[in-house]
């Protein structure tokens, strides 16, 4: 630690007094446990990356991009390729945002633009973000009684009757995209929700106010002005929804049917990277590891990806908004 | 099997709680690790027996198969379990030598769900690898239809639900199918985890309870699961054709007209693929337990004791577990064996 570089620098007599010794430690210890601590942060992931990264190295040699390419999950012949696994993950991840993020958007401006007293409002909040805590197992179980019995007839009779658009291709039977997606959708909505709220709380109020002057109606306001002006905002809250629907696990395990085929149908089985991971890790030899770990940081790329696209849309709404651009 | 999981973690707790002042002289610790499709008895027992021997403790991980015989070749286990014993390459690379014992067995039904619950539903020997192929695809195809003229089977699509996870469940329910028919051998193939055909109706859940749950909630689902959880769910069952072409229900009495037909060599090996008896279940396997020839006298001591629970006490439990008790001459023939482990 430096010595007190204030040491003495105060005259003789002065009301102001420079930093004691004490204070001076202090504030330099506590920045030392702060800097400590981010950089953890930082190095825990980098070890993530290398852990998964060297297990999947052999993987990655023998499998080169093809493994990003092929349908085949054999691990009697040794042959892997997650290409249905990507598909899966992307198709129900987008599906679910399309769903959790309409809802999770209309449910911030309901909460935020005062159409309810505020405490009120604050109950709705809370039981939103009750959503969050609900544990993923149960969102499965949920979705195999509940989900799936409800919107079968709906979704036979859509096959039924139109079963040339190619998204009714197939009827539901049990397990698929669609119950998948629909529970996806519950999971996502706190998180699009509450920084929905946020950014629409960031608009300035005489924003607002300049709009309601101009004579603009309330839905005119929201639409046109409000909205816009937190959509960036906004866009961040669907790309984290987006990044958390891609990395669930159980509750999709449990719905998707876990079959290795790439359909358009929303009622046919599909499969997941998180659920392959799932699935397989338990029980699998050397060769299939390293073909999981492979898997697991083409998850961890796309997770990535979405995550950091998120922050920097969100970091640059916010620097506009707050005018210090 | 979620919820077991929490029972074993109870098991391995209170083992973990035996008070210190009681466990005086022994302290004997046996870890194993292996097949999953024995755990729930294999838990159950290992409880039951670290409770009746103070001061000792058995610990089993349900791994699967090829990683209990990986950390059994490998020396960190003291013991493991595998559903499909151990090859020769595999028993060539242990040096202290291995004695395998098929400690219990156990029997594998297809669940079903139709309309009207109709019970005993048939499914030929033919028929069934069939419908797990893809290649039946309605459940009022006339092969299902001619075996069953008492039931009226809708004109609905087959769901077929398998195990997503590696399973030795899998592993011996693609090894029958591979035996009794020749393009399922060679599309599929057998193992913990297969290459199942790609279909819409193809679905695939985790777990015995996840398959359970799936072919309950689904009209028109078929999928395999291991006897003990029919049981548990009173999920309906097929009658399935055996060799000899009569239909039967799987039970514990099925099940060891099964073993009966066993023949094992005489490392305790042997594989029931297609059994030929008139009453056998069709798709029914040993588990083997294997453990070491060579290791040091206290614990081979407390290894031959827990080998003698299993096949004695432990057998009694087999039944309301939905295992199969083993035959007299089996028992017999595993505590010749157990001498060797010294």
């Amino acid at each position: 630690m430096a010595a007190n570089a204030f040491e003495g620098a105060a005259p003789p007599g002065a009301i102001t007094h420079p930093p004691s010794s004490n204070e001076y430690l202090v504030d330099r210890g506590f920045r030392l446990l702060a800097v400590c601590g981010a950089s953890l942060i930082i190095l825990l992931v980098a070890y993530i990356l290398w852990k998964i990264g060297g297990q999947a190295l052999p993987a990655i040699y023998k499998y080169n991009l093809g493994f990003l390419t092929s349908t085949n999950w054999n691990v009697a012949e040794e042959k892997f390729g997650i290409l249905p696994e990507i598909w899966g993950t992307l198709y129900s991840s987008l599906l679910a945002l399309l769903i959790g993020g309409f809802f999770g958007l209309t449910v911030a401006i309901f909460l935020t633009q005062d159409f309810l007293p505020p405490r009120v409002a604050l109950v709705f909040r809370t039981i939103i973000d009750m959503l969050a805590a609900i544990p993923s197992v149960v969102f499965g179980l949920w979705g195999i009684f509940v989900v799936i019995p409800a919107i079968r007839p709906i979704a036979n009779w859509l096959n039924d009757s139109l079963g040339w658009f190619p998204f009714f291709g197939t009827s539901l039977s049990g397990p698929g995209l669609l119950p998948a997606a629909l529970v996806l959708a519950i999971m996502i909505l706190p998180t699009v929700a509450a920084i929905s709220q946020d950014a629409l709380h960031l608009v300035p109020y005489r924003t607002k106010e300049a709009a309601y002057g101009m004579g603009a109606t309330r839905w005119e306001a929201i639409l046109k002005v409000l909205v816009p002006t937190a959509a960036g905002g906004i866009a961040s809250a669907m790309v984290l929804g987006f990044g958390r629907a891609l990395g669930e696990t159980m509750a999709l395990a449990m719905l998707i049917g876990n079959s290795n085929q790439i359909s358009l149908s929303l009622f046919a089985p599909a499969q997941t990277l998180a659920s392959l991971l799932a699935s397989h890790f338990p029980e699998a030899g050397q060769t299939e590891v390293q073909a999981l770990m492979y898997a697991a940081l083409v998850l961890l790329a796309i997770t990535l990806v979405v995550n950091m696209m998120g922050t920097a849309v969100l970091t640059m709404t916010q620097r506009r908004l707050s005018g210090r651009s | 099997m979620y919820w077991r999981a929490p029972f074993v973690a109870l098991a391995v707790v209170t083992a973990a709680m035996v008070p210190p002042g009681q466990s005086s002289a022994q302290d004997v610790r046996l870890i194993g690790s292996g097949a999953s499709f024995p755990f729930p008895i294999y838990s159950a027992w290992f409880k039951d027996f670290s409770k009746q021997n103070n001061g000792v403790t058995v610990d089993y991980q349900a791994k699967g198969s090829g990683a209990g015989i990986q950390d059994f070749i490998n020396h960190t286990v003291d013991f493991a379990g595998s559903d499909a014993a151990m090859t020769d390459e595999e028993i060539a690379k242990v040096s202290d030598g291995v004695v395998l014992l098929p400690v219990t067995a156990g029997e594998i039904v297809l669940a079903y769900n139709l309309p009207g619950n109709p019970k005993e539903l048939k499914l030929p020997h033919d028929v069934y690898p069939d419908i797990f192929l893809g290649k039946i695809t309605k459940w009022n195809d006339p092969r299902i239809a001619a075996a069953n003229p008492s039931l009226k089977l809708p004109d609905m699509q087959i769901t077929v639900v398998r195990r997503s996870d590696s399973s030795g469940t899998t592993f011996v329910f693609t090894k029958h199918l591979s035996a009794v028919n020749q393009a399922f051998a060679k599309e599929v193939g057998s193992g913990t985890t297969v290459q199942w055909p790609k279909g819409e109706k193809m679905v695939a859940a985790p777990k015995n309870d996840g398959v359970t749950a799936t072919v309950k909630q689904t009209p028109g689902a078929i999928g395999y699961i291991e006897y003990g959880y029919a049981k548990l769910t009173k999920a309906d069952s097929a009658l399935l054709q055996n060799k000899s072409g009569n239909y039967v229900a799987a039970s514990d009495k099925s099940g060891a007209a099964t073993l009966a037909s066993a023949v094992l060599g005489p490392d305790l090996r042997g594989w029931i693929e297609d059994p030929a008896g008139a009453d056998a279940y069709p798709i029914a396997t040993f588990t083997w337990l294997l453990a070491y020839k060579k290791q040091d006298a206290k614990k081979a001591e407390w290894m031959r004791k827990l080998v003698d629970y299993c096949i004695t006490k432990g057998q009694s439990m087999s039944d309301s577990m939905g295992y199969i008790p083993l035959p007299e001459n089996v028992v017999a023939k595993i505590k010749t064996a157990s001498v060797q482990i010294q």
